[in-house]
């Protein structure tokens, strides 16, 4: 677009003023809402508008709750709230009105009622309930705008649990013959999805049929959801790319009604939802990217016009091609594009160039040189977002000799920035760059300084975390280690020597930690010293009583070293009656401690770090402890997920009735403990103090496994790894980066000043910025960028050189595969469970262990009702054994054609009358359980009228006939079918029964039986993908944890546990990754239950998922038992 | 993904806000506040993006009136930044050459409109005439 063209139409809706209108006038003197708006306008405090609004509210009140106000009143009434809470004054009062609007209204003031529904509650509201009717109503009804009105507030919100009442009624609008009720049923459908994705599984052919649908806006309204599968699995979608593609080719060509245009370009958010699919598609999948790479060529081409829109366009294009299987002609043409973009002057399309430069950067770091100056000229733009974006391009093309120019640039930011999100992203930032590639200890301690002064209390917590880690774990080179800590000792002598109260309270706590462990490295200054600097420190007033403690324990640790005892002494004094329990503790440990040098050594050793520590994980040594408390009458304990459902029930009344205590019992089971015992050295000494500590801000130290880390045997760069995939690497000589090293640092050195005024300077600053992005020359890489070919990205240099890059450490692992099997990282960081949880929950396994024991006649009952694949009629022991077993075997010839071949339960007898012998027995199909009834009459006369029924609470019972048998010769017998499906999950389900014929004098005869069917009878292999698995683990929100005995004789523990679930319980084993497996089943379909298992200390770590919550218990206890049994 | 839109004058009160994302009534007044002057301090020579705590601000000036989105760090801004003049030019339609009174004054007929244009901050449609279609049947049926 022009910029004459942009011009008018910016002026096109110039009349945007305030200045009244005429016609404005009229209006606003006309309507309630025009004179409360104008009320509020004129208002000049905040207090005077409050005023105002609640005396607004207040009149609203009154009159939506009087009974003469007219559904036109209402409407207009509930305009005026809207407004009211748009300016923040809550009308909760309004909430149930705006329902009722939605429901009695016509056309309009159902819609506005609709509207105000949605503006007012959020998605979990429980009054959104009241809605469901309204919706069902409106869906069902004639008039075509109902309809539209109702899909959209579906669209937009609805209670989860009340999908299915709907389901069927959106589905059917997926044909209606108006295309705007096809394109809404098409975004329920997607918000469905969004919200409980299960539910629509089965219409995912629908979704198919949405995407070819003749209406263009249908089609677009199912790429939504195809963005979102796609997103979550691209495997499964790879066929569609094609239809991607030709739909991508159409709309480029302009075979869309003209009404598509905008500014005369063809659907443009369309094409870039298309790209963002495609791209999603083509990530390093080099045959369907060769599909795309025609129509991404003539997008690019045909995006020529002069408009912002198209510019939008290209940008997706660009970061398409990038992302695909690469096709060097396309990376060319992309590349002048974003050129284009990065030397426009229009500084929208600036950014945009410097945002897809950042994307880019990593594939092709000669963009970055070709356009050196540019981003040099937008390091000192006025434009603050400009220079954030230029410097998180820096970070991206950070490596070890230019860290320092690039470091400095990014706290010559930080210090004029005022806004705190900036500011601890940046120092994050900062402080990985800093791990990664400092060049010298000095310089690192120097950075850090600058990270923890200028971070803050703002500070993610896991900074100062890791930089002490670091310190203790050290490198491979002693001698290197020793000078790093000995330079932070002394660096931190100078600071507390200076103004300590200014520094952050976080900092202080790292600096007590390092003097407290090191401070003995400096020769020449007396432990006396620092200690005077503690105790200067702890009586400044700034100091948080979470610092004092940390300065104790620096203290305990000090006066090890034979320090004169007095100062200490003084100290613990003044802090053993503190308020503060922890600093009292301290305090004590402080004055023990250093009048006992004996157990001091053992308790704080020196010297003997990376010893890792043995962390008896599951507290056993407190089971005595636990064992007393409970004698005395303690409460078992329960885990916080139990607590809180509980909690939940609490406030309402419960109606059901009280589900049965799960019988376990268990000799030896822990809870699942993620936390590695490396993290915790015996050197730190406080180690247990480290954890306590980051516990009250957000257990930190726990949070370390799912932080990437920044250390690891092949350097870092994990995410980089694709990049080095597709581009040849041109090994760098060895010589090359002592040389370039020396270079950057003169240059470095030589612009003191952070901004350069002339264009020499400016050369210097882009030789030290851009150095080691190629590999010909390092002072002045301008021009020459074509012939450079290698990657930032250079192996491990010499570990002499510098030190981060020489840690071989091998405390210090690279993050290990197990941790991705359950493909995200959050996960794996809540796997962790606080030593709390820890704690307490060896109290509750206790009380299993202790008190539950199941009757001996239920384990009879398992193992004769526990079905075997192989072994129709297992021969074991049965309950009822004192009944003659003969006539089992003769009525397995009963047994149902279409039944006959499938696997079932041993016969067994449920009852006899005189005349009537009742037996059963169970038979699996796929996707449901039958249970046969086979009555044998045993008189010798025919009986009439037999009925038989069967009930269960927590199963659905369908009996495949209802009417009762007529008649039943003597001696014969008739089967009954009846269909079971699992309503809510049990251990066992007890079915009770009543059985009753008509015996010859015509009376009736009763009897009663009980039945009694496993869970695990109604277990289903769940058969899914590892990524479906991960997604699906997200959703669901019931989980149990349990350690299991693992067959530790057999050659693969894991493997063949796993093997006897999935033998004995029909698990599916989805994947098994060193120590760990993914294992899945479900009852229904909708009813799935994930398990996780892991081998830890020779157990069997299981975690077990699902969205039903009484599911993970129940088949926790039935895999104990199958365990338990092999 | 679109987190919010706002309609904010030249003094920056609130004529209009819609949120994708839900947040609590009682943050709504300040964060309005603050991503107002975040966008009213910018001069017109300056990028019509800013940085705001963790996500971005696009926002466009129509004379007294400032439209402001907020959106996730992965949106494309410029696509953003068009969907704003989009969307005006639909009020712009549908008053028949808008006026900021006229946004405040039918505030919802703007709110029917940007339920057709924007869901669970993904842009649903942006055809003019189908983005109007139901709100002119709506207004026709409630005439006639």
């Amino acid at each position: 677009m022009s910029d004459v063209v942009e011009k008018t139409l910016t002026a096109l809706p110039s009349l945007l003023s305030l200045d009244s209108q005429p016609g404005s006038a009229k209006l606003s003197t006309n309507s309630k809402l025009g004179s409360l708006i104008r009320g509020i306008t004129e208002l000049t405090s905040k207090h005077e508008e409050e005023k105002l609004i609640q005396r607004e509210l207040s009149s609203i009140k009154e009159q939506v709750s009087s009974p003469n106000t007219t559904m036109r009143q209402m409407k207009e009434l509930m305009v005026r709230t809207i407004y009211c809470e748009m300016l923040g004054y809550e009308a909760t009062f309004s909430y149930i009105h705006a329902i009722k609007l939605a429901q009695q209204g016509n056309v309009l003031e159902k819609r506005v009622g609709y509207l105000a529904v949605s503006l007012f509650l959020n998605e979990s509201h429980e009054l959104l309930l009241l809605l469901v009717n309204t919706v069902l109503k409106d869906l069902q009804s004639t008039n075509l705008i109902e309809v539209c009105m109702a899909l959209t507030v579906v669209s937009q919100m609805f209670p989860k649990d009340m999908i299915p009442a709907i389901l069927p009624l959106v589905e059917e609008k997926l044909n209606h013959s108006k295309e705007i009720i096809r394109r809404k049923a098409v975004l329920a459908l997607y918000k469905f999805y969004l919200i409980a994705p299960n539910q629509v599984q089965h219409i995912h052919n629908r979704f198919r049929k949405a995407l070819c649908d003749k209406d263009p806006g249908v089609m677009s309204a199912s790429l939504h959801i195809y963005l979102q599968l796609i997103q979550e699995n691209p495997e499964s979608y790879k066929d569609l790319t094609a239809s991607f593609v030709t739909i991508l080719k159409q709309v480029v060509a302009g075979k869309l009604p003209m009404d598509f245009n905008y500014h005369s370009v063809p659907a443009p958010w369309l094409q870039i939802q298309l790209l963002r699919i495609l791209s999603l598609l083509g990530k390093s999948d080099q045959s369907t990217s060769e599909v795309m790479y025609e129509i991404l060529d003539e997008s690019l081409r045909r995006a020529e016009m002069n408009h912002n829109i198209t510019y939008a366009i290209l940008y997706e294009c660009v970061k398409c091609i990038y992302t695909i299987h690469p096709k060097s002609e396309l990376l060319e043409k992309a590349a002048k594009v974003i050129g284009n973009f990065v030397l426009s002057q229009r500084i929208n399309l600036k950014y945009l160039g410097l945002k897809a430069l950042t994307y880019v950067v990593h594939q092709d770091p000669r963009l970055a040189l070709q356009h050196q100056m540019t981003i040099i000229e937008c390091l000192d733009h006025p434009d603050v977002i400009i220079k954030r974006e230029t410097l998180e391009l820096l970070f991206r093309i950070t490596n070890d000799q230019n860290v320092t120019v690039i470091v400095e640039k990014m706290l010559d930011f930080m210090s004029i920035n005022k806004e705190d999100h900036t500011t601890a992203d940046l120092v994050g930032k900062v402080a990985e760059l800093a791990e990664k590639y400092a060049p010298d200890n000095e310089w690192f301690v120097e950075t850090m300084n600058t990270v923890f002064s200028v971070g803050g209390d703002t500070l993610q917590p896991d900074i100062p975390n890791s930089f002490l880690k670091l310190l203790s774990e050290g490198f491979d080179d002693e001698e290197e280690n020793k000078k790093l800590r000995l330079f932070a000792v002394n660096s931190y002598i100078s600071l507390l020597q200076g103004e300590p109260s200014k520094l952050p309270q976080r900092f202080l706590q790292a600096i007590c930690w390092v003097l407290g462990e090191y401070s003995h490295l400096r020769e020449d200054v007396e432990p006396d010293l620092v200690l005077r600097l503690l105790v200067k420190l702890l009586n400044i007033k700034s100091t948080s009583s979470e610092t004092k403690s940390w300065i104790l324990m620096a203290m305990t640790k000090l006066c090890s070293g034979g320090a004169p005892l007095s100062v200490p002494l003084e100290v613990s004094e003044t802090y053993s009656s503190s308020m503060d329990t922890m600093l009292r503790q301290r305090a004590q440990e402080l004055q023990y401690l250093s009048q006992n040098p004996e157990l001091q050594a053992r308790v704080l050793p020196r010297g003997v770090s990376q010893e890792p520590m043995e962390v008896d994980s599951s507290l056993s040594f407190l089971d005595g402890f636990v064992s007393e408390a409970l004698a005395a009458g303690a409460a078992p304990y329960k885990p916080p997920h139990q607590r809180q459902e509980e909690l939940s029930r609490s406030k309402a009344l419960s109606l059901e009735p009280y589900g049965l205590s799960l019988p376990i019992s268990m000799s030896s089971c822990s809870i699942a403990d993620r936390q590695s015992p490396t993290l915790l050295s015996v050197s730190s000494g406080l180690s247990g103090d480290r954890t306590d500590h980051s516990h009250k801000g957000g257990s930190t130290t726990l949070k370390l496994d799912g932080v990437r880390r920044v250390w690891g045997k092949e350097g870092y760069l994990a995410q980089r790894e694709s990049a080095e995939e597709t581009a040849p690497v041109e090994a760098p000589s060895p010589l090359q980066p002592l040389v370039q090293q020396g270079d950057g640092d003169a240059s470095y050195s030589q612009t003191p000043t952070p901004i350069p005024e002339c264009e020499q300077e400016k050369q210097q600053l882009a030789s030290s910025l851009f150095v080691g992005l190629a590999s010909q020359s390092s002072v002045c890489l301008m021009g020459k960028s074509e012939q450079t070919s290698q990657r930032f990205r250079r192996k491990l240099k010499d570990p002499a050189a510098s030190f981060p890059s020489s840690t071989q450490n091998p405390l210090v692992s690279p993050p290990s595969s197990v941790g991705h099997l359950l493909l995200d990282s959050s996960i794996s960081s809540d796997l962790i469970s606080s030593p709390e949880q820890t704690h307490l929950s060896s109290v509750d396994l206790t009380v299993a262990n202790g008190e539950v024991e199941l009757p001996d006649r239920d384990m009879k009952g398992i193992k004769s009702t526990l079905l075997r694949e192989d072994s129709a009629l297992a021969a074991g022991s049965s309950p009822h054994e004192e009944l003659d077993r003969p006539k089992d075997s003769c009525l397995t010839s009963h047994l149902p054609a279409e039944l006959s071949g499938l696997p079932h339960s041993e016969i067994t007898p449920l009852c006899t009358s005189p005349s009537l012998d009742l037996s059963s027995c169970h038979v699996q199909k796929d996707d449901s359980l039958v249970l046969l009834v086979f009555m044998k009459s045993s008189s010798d006369y025919d009986i009439q009228q037999i009925q038989v029924q069967v009930t269960c609470e927590e199963l659905e019972v369908s009996c495949v006939c209802d009417s009762p048998v007529e008649e039943l010769k003597s001696h014969g017998v008739v089967v009954c079918q009846y269909f079971l499906t699992v309503k809510s999950p049990s251990v066992y389900f007890v079915l009770s029964g009543m059985m009753s014929h008509q015996i010859p004098d015509n009376s009736l005869q009763e009897t009663q039986f009980s039945h009694r069917i496993p869970l695990t009878s109604f277990l289903r292999p769940l058969r899914l993908s590892t990524e479906e698995y991960g997604t699906m683990w997200l959703a669901f929100s019931h989980d149990t944890k349990q350690n299991l005995p693992l067959m530790m004789d057999a050659e693969e523990p894991l493997t063949a546990t796993l093997k006897v679930l999935k033998d004995k319980l029909q698990l599916h084993v989805v994947e098994i990754i060193g120590n760990e497996g993914i294992v899945a089943c479900c009852l229904r379909q909708d009813q799935p239950c994930l398990l996780h298992c892991r081998v830890h200390a020779g157990m069997l770590a299981v975690w077990l998922r699902s969205p039903i919550p009484e599911l993970p218990d129940c088949l926790l206890y039935h895999c104990q038992r199958a365990l338990q049994e092999s | 993904m679109i987190k919010f839109l706002l309609m904010v004058n030249q003094q920056g009160q609130t004529r209009l806000s819609r949120y994708f994302e839900p947040v609590e009534l009682n943050r709504r007044a300040a964060q309005e506040a603050a991503v107002v002057r975040c966008c009213l301090s910018r001069n017109k020579e300056q990028c019509s993006f800013v940085e705001y705590q963790d996500f971005k601000l696009v926002y466009r000036q129509y004379a007294a009136l400032y439209v402001v989105v907020g959106v996730s760090h992965t949106e494309n801004e410029l696509s953003i930044f068009e969907l704003i003049q989009n969307f005006v030019e639909v009020l712009d339609r549908y008053f028949s050459r808008v006026r900021l009174n006229q946004i405040m004054f039918h505030l919802d007929s703007v709110h029917i409109i940007l339920d057709e244009m924007i869901q669970n901050g993904h842009i649903v449609e942006t055809n003019k005439n189908r983005i109007l279609a139901p709100l002119t049947a709506i207004n026709k049926m409630a005439d006639g």
